[in-house]
This record gives C-alpha cells, sequence and structure tokens, in this order.
C-alpha cells in the first residue's frame, strides 16, 4: 500500500478546454479527496453594474459565458422585466424560447463530442460537432451571431424571425433530426461509452439533493428538477416534461443530455407552431427600482440573476449564481473514491463552465 | 408576465443556523448564498427552493460580525461563503472546507467591500470620498497600534 | 527545420475567457472548418507547440500560467491574441480582477479581435502568423550559422537539403 500523493490536475490540460485546478489527493490509483481551487478565469463583471446602465448591463450579462450566452441574457432581462413590472410581448416571450431552446441544442451537442473526447471517441467528437454547425447557421442566420448573439434586451428582442424563416428552421430540423437520433443512439447503446460511463462518478438522489446538484446531475440523480417548469417565457404553453434518469453515474448524466436533444427540437417546433403575431419588444421608461432573483434553465441547470435597485439607471447589485458553481460540490463528491484515469471523463460530466462559475 | 412568488425572511446571527436547519428538515435545496453591500450593510441572502417554490433567508450584518458557517448543514455552502469571505471580507466561522481566502484569489482584496460611491448629490462625492478614506484609515491605524504600543510599553520598560 | 510552417502545432491557453472564444477554436478543428486537412494541430503540450493561441485576457491568476507555457515552447514560436478580451480586456477592461491583453506578458505576434471571434478569423490570424513563423525561422536560421561552429553549420545545411 502505497501513502497518500497529492497529483495536481490543471489549470492547463490537454483534456480541459478551460483551467480549472484540483489537487486529487490519491491512494495509488484511487483518488480519496478531491479539492477544487479556481479563481484563473474570475473576471468580477458583476461589479460592472456600477459603471453601465442597467440596459447595456445585458452584453456583460451575456459575455458570462459563451456558451450559455443567450440564456444569460433572458435572465437577466427576466430580472429586470419584473422589478419593472413590464409586460413582454407574447411574440418576443417565444422568440427567447425559441433561442433558449437553440442554445441548449448547441450547448448540449457540444458537450456530448467534448465528452467523447474524453473517452477517445475523436470520430464521435468530430460528428457532434459536424451537426452542432448547423444549429449555429440558423443561430447565425436569425440573430446574426454565432455564439454571442446580443438579440436580447430589457423589454424583448432585437430581431424577428419572419414566418417562412421558422417555417425553413423546422423544416431543417427534421432534416438533421435522423442524425441526431443517430448520434444519440451511439451514446445509448455503444460498448466503449458504457464501459468508460456505466457506473462512473456515483452521485445518490440523496447526495444530489444535499449538495444542491442542479441540471443534468440533478436530473441524472433521479430528481426532476428543471426549471422551465415554473413556465416562464412561452414555457408555460408548450407541452413540456423533464427528463429524469435514475442511473446516479456519468452515463445517466450523458442520457439525460441526450435525450434533451430530441426535447428541444420538438419545444423549438412547438413554439414555431404557436407564435403569436405582434410586436416583439416594449418601450421601458423609468429606471428599476426593487429586487428580484430571476431562475431560468440553462443547458446546464438552474441559474440565479439576483438583481437589486434603488431607482437610479446603475442598478446596485447584480449576483450570479451559475450551474457550474451550483455542481462543483457534487463533483467533489462524485471523485472521491473513483480512478484517477476516470477524472477527466468525471470532470466533464458535470459539463463544467468555468467562465460561468467564476464570472 | 411571469413573475414568481419571492418569500423574504429576516434572521439574525443568533437564529441562522436553527432556521436553516428547520428548511432542511422540510426537504429544501440550498440554492445560493449571495452578499450584497449597501451602505455599511451587508445583507446575505440563502436561498431555498422545494419543488419550484423559492424562500429566502435574510441575514443584514454590519462590518466586523462573524458569521456562523451553514456548512454543518449544507455542506455544499462550502462553495458560497468562501466566495463571500473573498469578495466582501466577510468573517465566517467554522466552514467544512475552509479555503482562508484563495478560492478566488483577486488582485485587489475583498473587491466587493469598497466604500459605497452615492451619487445623490453633485457636490458631496469628494466628501463622501474624503468620509470613505477617513473610514478606512482608522483599520490601519488600529491595526497600528497594538505594535506601537508594546513599543512605547517596552520602552518605559527598558527606561 | 523548413516543414515547421507546413504544419504548425497549435497550443491553445483559455486566459479568462467566457468561452465564446474558445469553441470557436476548437470549432476550427472540427469538420466545416477542419484546420487539419492542412497539417495543423492542437496539442496540450507546450514543448510540442509551434505557435501559442491565446483568449481571454491577464489576470494575476494566470499570468504566471501564461509566461510558463510561452518559456517551455521551443523557438521559434508565434503567439496569437484570439478574441477582442486577449487584444485589449475588451468589455471586460474596467473590471477589477482583468489586467489587460495578452500583450502585457508576452510578445503578441498577431492579433485577432472579434467578440467572439470566428472561425474564419481565427484561421486567417493563423495563416499571418504562419508567414511571421517563416520570418522568424530564417532569422533563426542565419543566426544560428552565423554564431555556431561547424557542427550547427552541418545541421543547417541538412535542414536546407530536406
Amino acid at each position: 500500500m502505497a501513502g497518500r500523493i497529492v497529483v495536481p490536475f490543471g489549470p492547463q490540460h490537454p483534456v480541459l478546454p478551460e483551467p480549472i485546478h484540483l489537487d486529487l489527493v490519491l491512494e495509488d490509483e484511487r483518488v480519496v479527496e478531491a479539492i477544487p481551487s479556481i479563481g484563473y478565469v474570475h473576471r468580477g463583471l458583476e461589479k460592472l453594474v456600477e459603471k453601465r446602465d442597467f440596459k447595456d448591463f445585458v452584453y456583460i450579462a451575456e459575455r458570462i459565458c459563451g456558451i450559455c450566452s443567450f440564456t444569460h441574457s433572458v435572465g437577466y432581462c427576466k430580472a429586470i422585466e419584473a422589478i419593472m413590472d413590464l409586460q413582454v410581448p407574447e411574440r418576443a416571450q417565444y422568440l427567447r424560447t425559441i433561442w433558449s431552446e437553440y442554445s441548449r441544442l448547441h450547448s448540449h451537442l457540444l458537450w456530448l463530442g467534448l465528452y467523447a473526447d474524453a473517452m477517445g471517441f475523436e470520430n464521435l467528437f468530430m460528428n457532434a460537432w459536424r451537426i452542432r454547425e448547423t444549429i449555429l447557421d440558423a443561430m447565425e442566420e436569425t440573430t446574426g451571431g454565432r455564439v454571442i448573439q446580443g438579440v436580447c434586451k430589457v423589454g424583448g428582442v432585437r430581431r424577428d424571425i419572419s414566418d417562412a424563416k421558422l417555417k425553413e428552421m423546422t423544416a431543417k430540423l427534421d432534416s438533421i433530426g435522423g442524425e441526431i437520433e443517430d448520434l444519440c443512439h451511439v451514446f445509448f447503446d455503444d460498448a466503449s461509452v458504457k464501459h468508460r460511463s456505466v457506473g462512473v462518478g456515483m452521485l445518490s438522489k440523496e447526495d444530489a439533493h444535499k449538495l444542491g446538484a442542479v441540471g443534468p446531475v440533478a436530473k441524472g440523480s433521479g430528481i426532476a428538477l428543471d426549471l422551465r417548469q415554473t413556465g416562464y417565457s412561452a414555457y408555460g404553453s408548450l407541452d413540456f416534461k423533464p427528463i429524469v434518469e435514475t442511473g446516479c453515474d456519468c452515463y445517466s448524466r450523458c442520457i439525460v443530455r441526450a435525450k434533451e436533444l430530441a426535447q428541444s427540437v420538438d419545444l423549438i417546433k412547438q413554439a414555431a407552431a404557436n407564435i403569436p403575431a405582434g410586436d416583439i419588444e416594449v418601450k421601458v421608461k423609468g429606471n428599476p427600482d426593487g429586487e428580484y432573483f430571476s431562475r431560468v434553465e440553462q443547458p446546464r441547470g438552474e441559474c440565479i440573476h439576483y438583481v437589486k435597485a434603488n431607482g437610479s439607471k446603475n442598478i446596485l447589485r447584480e449576483r450570479v449564481r451559475t450551474p457550474s458553481s451550483a455542481n462543483i460540490p457534487p463533483l467533489v463528491k462524485m471523485l472521491e473514491g473513483c480512478q484517477m484515469a476516470d477524472v477527466p471523463v468525471i470532470v466533464l460530466s458535470i459539463d463544467p463552465c468555468i467562465g460561468c462559475a467564476e464570472r | 408576465m411571469h413573475k414568481e412568488e419571492q418569500t423574504i425572511t429576516e434572521v439574525g446571527v443568533d437564529n441562522l443556523v436553527s432556521e436553516v436547519s428547520k428548511m432542511y428538515d422540510e426537504g429544501y435545496r440550498l440554492v445560493q448564498i449571495g452578499c450584497g453591500k449597501y451602505d455599511d450593510i451587508f445583507e446575505i441572502n440563502y436561498s431555498f427552493d422545494k419543488d419550484c417554490k423559492f424562500v429566502n433567508l435574510r441575514l443584514k450584518i454590519t462590518e466586523g460580525v462573524v458569521v456562523p458557517s451553514i456548512t454543518g448543514v449544507y455542506l455544499c455552502a462550502f462553495i458560497y461563503e468562501n466566495e463571500i469571505h473573498d469578495l466582501f471580507g466577510v468573517s465566517i466561522k467554522d466552514i467544512a472546507i475552509d479555503f482562508k481566502g484563495n478560492l478566488i484569489r483577486t488582485s485587489v482584496k475583498n473587491p466587493f467591500n469598497t466604500p459605497t460611491v452615492t451619487k445623490v448629490k453633485a457636490a458631496k462625492p469628494a466628501k463622501s470620498e474624503n468620509a470613505a478614506a477617513a473610514g478606512a484609515k482608522p483599520d490601519v491605524k488600529s491595526d497600528a497600534k497594538p505594535d506601537t504600543k508594546p513599543d512605547a510599553e517596552k520602552k518605559k520598560e527598558e527606561a | 527545420m523548413s516543414g515547421l510552417t507546413k504544419s504548425p502545432w497549435i497550443i491553445h491557453y483559455d486566459a479568462s475567457s467566457c468561452n465564446g472564444c474558445d469553441i470557436e477554436v476548437l470549432a476550427c478543428l472540427t469538420p466545416l472548418y477542419d484546420v487539419e486537412r492542412f497539417g495543423i494541430l492542437n496539442t496540450g503540450n507546450p514543448k510540442h507547440a509551434d505557435i501559442f493561441v491565446v483568449t481571454g485576457s491577464v489576470n494575476e491568476q494566470n499570468r504566471q500560467v501564461i509566461k510558463n507555457i510561452y518559456d517551455q515552447m521551443p523557438k521559434p514560436n508565434v503567439v496569437i491574441g484570439v478574441g477582442i478580451c486577449a487584444c485589449s480586456g475588451g468589455v471586460f477592461k474596467e473590471c477589477y480582477n482583468v489586467a489587460g491583453g495578452v500583450g502585457q506578458v508576452i510578445p503578441v505576434d498577431v492579433y485577432v479581435p472579434g467578440c467572439s471571434v470566428r472561425p474564419e478569423q481565427i484561421i486567417d490570424g493563423v495563416v499571418k502568423a504562419l508567414g511571421i513563423l517563416e520570418e522568424k525561422r530564417a532569422a533563426f536560421a542565419a543566426e544560428s550559422k552565423k554564431g555556431t561552429d561547424t557542427g550547427a553549420n552541418a545541421d543547417a545545411k541538412k535542414d536546407g537539403g530536406n
């Protein structure tokens, strides 16, 4: 029996696109304890509210993270709109829903690719990202941006999607639907995927609840936690049920995300079929005064934008709690007792977004 | 317009942990802990959720008050408590996994704990800055005093 | 050594980027853009790399990390700052924890502005960098020819022959 050794993991590591540092305490090949240390990407953007007025801050909020960018701007705008009691037009709500689901598609395809890459399955990585490009094309055609859209604003959205374009988009989704299905089947059935992820990185339902897991991490541990159930934007009028898996391992978290792809496609089609005509924005008068915790379901889980304002054009405090920071304690739990060689797969299974976690 | 109902209950430093334990026993999930500094008051919000019902406990403290950690109840609070400690300089006692100010290593210490700049009156900013500077100085002095006093006392003793 | 610019290897480090530029750097490798067909490879090891791609701005935490990676890279090499944050700090310039562009820590050869940068721009930047790499390589070869003994000369000749 070897003594304990501490192996540093990160911040610059071939498997990590982003810098996170973990001190792994090892006994032979087994991880006894993992101590995360972050701060490499901390920018301190919450403090920028003192320098930007509340309408301008949307573009900072959007740049908290380049993957959940659109959902961050929705979260922030929703907080301001709730404080100011703005009636955002229905059409804008539907458009936000459509773009949010496109973000989810792009984020989950990105993650499935990275996860495949962490397992050493490069072909699958390339395939996932190839399909993702068609999603980004749709984003670019409708908003003008691939990953940072800049289309959401306080009181509505900046651009409309014509009905003809919506038809074209759904037709496109139909045509790539088969490809997405094929891709998902590899994740569902492939022996090497199962070999790397079944029973790896266990997180029981109790632990997930106690440690405050959110998003696919919670859903993969049998907790039906999905804020789209609260019915913000247009989710209230769409048919939707959270996807839950009970395996509590990396495989379940992977399956949840793969199944959410089909769900997002379905939600986009529903929204495109039911979108009402009308304005896409409402005029914003005055400054916000009050406080609100705005909650949205991002691809990675529940995100909180807390805004407190006192009636001046600069809000007093914006606090963002991103899904990735909530999922760090569950990650520490998952890593306990795992093998050193499984660490990259487990770290990726929470879909860590360090840009989000540190802001 | 979708607006969630959000209740906020004020708690004190004494009953914080017992109130949090109550939430835990009722099956609530800890959503987040967030801090804000308004004038000289630190406002710490503890948010909980159960079946999409959103509830908050609010603790208001002044500078220097030590807040008990709730990691004994919700272990995951360590990430938020360390963050509040690093960004605001609020001291939190007995955090289960205490990074001792090294979770988010910022170039400026406690960046959010700056004197609040009030933009209410145009003539006053200079004054309020002075006041802020004056507010900062006593801290330095009080830090320095214990060092100088013993020296002085030593000299007396030597004499 | 002339093979250097035919098949440059790239190392990517995310300074304090929002991820937007990082995923676009990765997107360059994937089937639509596929820079690997030009021989450009992404590596995780600084000692294998010719081109250092940095996204995001510098802060106190990552200053040393960036410098370490740069120092470990073999010379000659080029540095590309990808995204407006790597150029100047971008929208986060005024944040307390952002010191500014990558140019503050290491010499940058090519700046690729944009928020977020498009993959086409990144590829364009890399192609620009290749020209600079070739110049540096020639200067490096000339330097080692001039200043060293016959052994180095023989090496240079061998390379020339290849």
